[in-house]
């Protein structure tokens, strides 16, 4: 069960760095905001994984501040994105 | 055997992670592979079965660092055409390169001839950890066993943001750091930031008493409150406090000079700084505890808000 | 009864996985910022909801199973919000070029 879970991890992870491959990519300014969305995920999913897999409890605590955090981050990356070439006007983010 | 290959596979995938911060053209780019790169270190520590370190690097590395970073992008956006257009010799690009694997192979060594099994105190830290009526090791090292080291780190905070605020032009010295963010209040943005705050304070209070005996503690409560503080400013909702008040300045300082004092108190009433006597060590570790929330929130917060950048009028 | 719910799990997460590897794909392979954000977010409702079903039944207490479902509705109100703000910030990108 441990090695399927470890197994599992990896796959997520294998997808998230295939993400990352767009994000790098990616044309334009949404695909690179992207980014931080979809690492918060994937690194959840791993994360809930490895932490079943080597039977640590605490982890679900780790997954609960990263949830937090990364929502945190992916607004920064959109806000400051978004207003890449102009300074922010009160229409912004409405 | 499967663990053997996802450990591998990790490691690759940190290895180029961190190759592509680094040669990554797009500002943004690098940001976005460093902050990838903490994730998997945090992945990495859980494998490890350090989960107060993993809980400090996703708070830390997954969410602060990168709003930092950003913010720090966002500040040299003038001057990136500029930085671009400069291309140093390849002398320097090889010198570069010598001294960095010069680094890294000694570092690679020193683990390598490390006596095995490696010198550690943590049996001593098991035996003694009921003395100080904490659970969780790490707790007790910090706040115990090397109370002056957390001091010190407290104290080097507070200079840290010193330093920050030091930046400011001298006309806006005393003033609100930062622009002020604007937002629909009807929007997404503001509604969102008017609901995950509340389940983030929830949350950190549950991390900070959790910390007693289980992964947890201070620092990583600090910095889910810093990062909610830092969403309701980025949605509008509230603006940044002005750097001369009162209030304000005494939270900063309330933490070292309550640590402070209880490391006198212990020089009288145990024999030495930052003794606990015996029956106190959990009382005065909470205490210390508590006045060290406030400290590391609001320097946690007003590092990523800045250098004060206008006059704010009003309190 | 433990075979059974070893079973379980490693159907449920097999399945958040497909859901992930989804995601994944149509990020590389759909033409649009758009569409791709749509893909982006099944990822997050579905692949994470199946592996989080899929890890219940090896969590030791039902403190530890509440706390599990808590990270899956947080991570749920955030995509939704972010993916909104994402959406937005590029068609307004879209709009003034």
């Amino acid at each position: 069960m441990d090695e399927f879970l470890l197994s599992a991890a990896a796959f997520v992870l294998l997808m998230v760095a295939l993400g990352l491959l767009r994000v790098a990519r990616g044309p334009g300014y949404a695909d690179r905001m992207m980014a931080a969305q979809l690492l918060g995920t994937g690194g959840i999913g791993a994360l809930l994984l490895v932490g079943a897999a080597v039977g640590e409890a605490a982890v679900v605590d780790v997954a609960l501040t990263l949830a937090l955090l990364a929502a945190f981050t992916s607004i920064a990356f959109v806000k400051f994105m978004a207003h890449k070439d102009r300074p922010p006007t009160s229409e912004d983010d409405a | 055997m499967t663990g053997n290959i996802v450990s591998l596979a990790i490691v690759l995938l940190l290895l180029a992670l961190a190759v592509w911060a680094v040669v990554a053209r797009n500002a943004f780019l690098a940001i976005a592979g460093f902050v990838a790169y903490g994730l998997l270190l945090s992945l990495v520590w859980v494998r490890l079965h350090g989960v107060d370190v993993a809980l400090t690097e996703a708070a830390i590395g997954g969410g602060l660092t990168g709003a930092m970073l950003i913010g720090a992008v966002s500040r040299l956006r003038g001057t990136e055409a500029a930085a671009r257009a400069e291309r140093s010799g390849a002398g320097v690009h090889v010198l570069a390169l010598l001294l960095s694997l010069g680094v890294a192979a000694t570092l690679a060594l020193c683990v390598l001839v490390l006596p095995d099994p490696a010198p550690t105190l943590a049996p001593q830290v098991a035996q003694n950890l009921a003395v100080t009526g904490v659970g969780n090791p790490i707790t007790g090292v910090l706040l115990a066993f090397r109370a002056l080291d957390t001091l010190l780190e407290a104290i080097v905070l507070v200079i840290a943001l010193i330093g920050v605020w030091s930046l400011a032009p001298e006309r806006f010295w005393g003033g609100r750091p930062g622009l002020r963010h604007q937002a629909d209040p009807d929007g997404i943005l503001a509604y969102f930031a008017r609901l995950l705050p509340p389940l983030g304070i929830v949350f950190a209070v549950y991390i900070f008493w959790a910390g007693a005996d289980h992964p947890g503690g201070k620092f990583q409560s600090a910095t889910i409150l810093a990062a909610m503080w830092t969403l309701v400013l980025m949605a509008g909702l509230a603006d940044t406090p002005r750097i001369d008040h009162r209030a304000l300045r005494f939270g900063i300082v309330v933490g070292p000079l309550v640590f402070i004092a209880i490391g006198v108190l212990g020089l009288f009433s145990a024999g030495a700084l930052l003794a606990y006597p015996p029956q106190w060590a959990k009382p005065m570790i909470v205490v210390v505890e508590v006045a060290l929330l406030p400290t590391l929130t609001l320097v946690l917060g007003l590092l990523l808000a800045g250098a004060p950048a206008r006059r704010g009028g009003g309190a | 009864m433990d075979r059974l719910l070893d079973l379980f799990s490693i159907v449920a997460i097999v399945a958040g996985g497909f859901f992930f590897m989804a995601g994944s794909v149509g990020l590389l392979r759909f033409p649009d910022a758009y569409t791709r954000l749509h893909a982006l977010t099944k990822a997050d409702n579905l692949g994470l909801a199946l592996v989080v079903i899929g890890l219940l039944p090896q969590m030791d207490s039902v403190l530890a199973a509440l706390k599990l479902v808590l990270v899956w509705l947080l991570v749920l109100l955030s995509s939704a919000a972010v993916s909104q703000l994402i959406a937005r910030a590029a068609r307004r990108r879209e709009r003034t070029p």
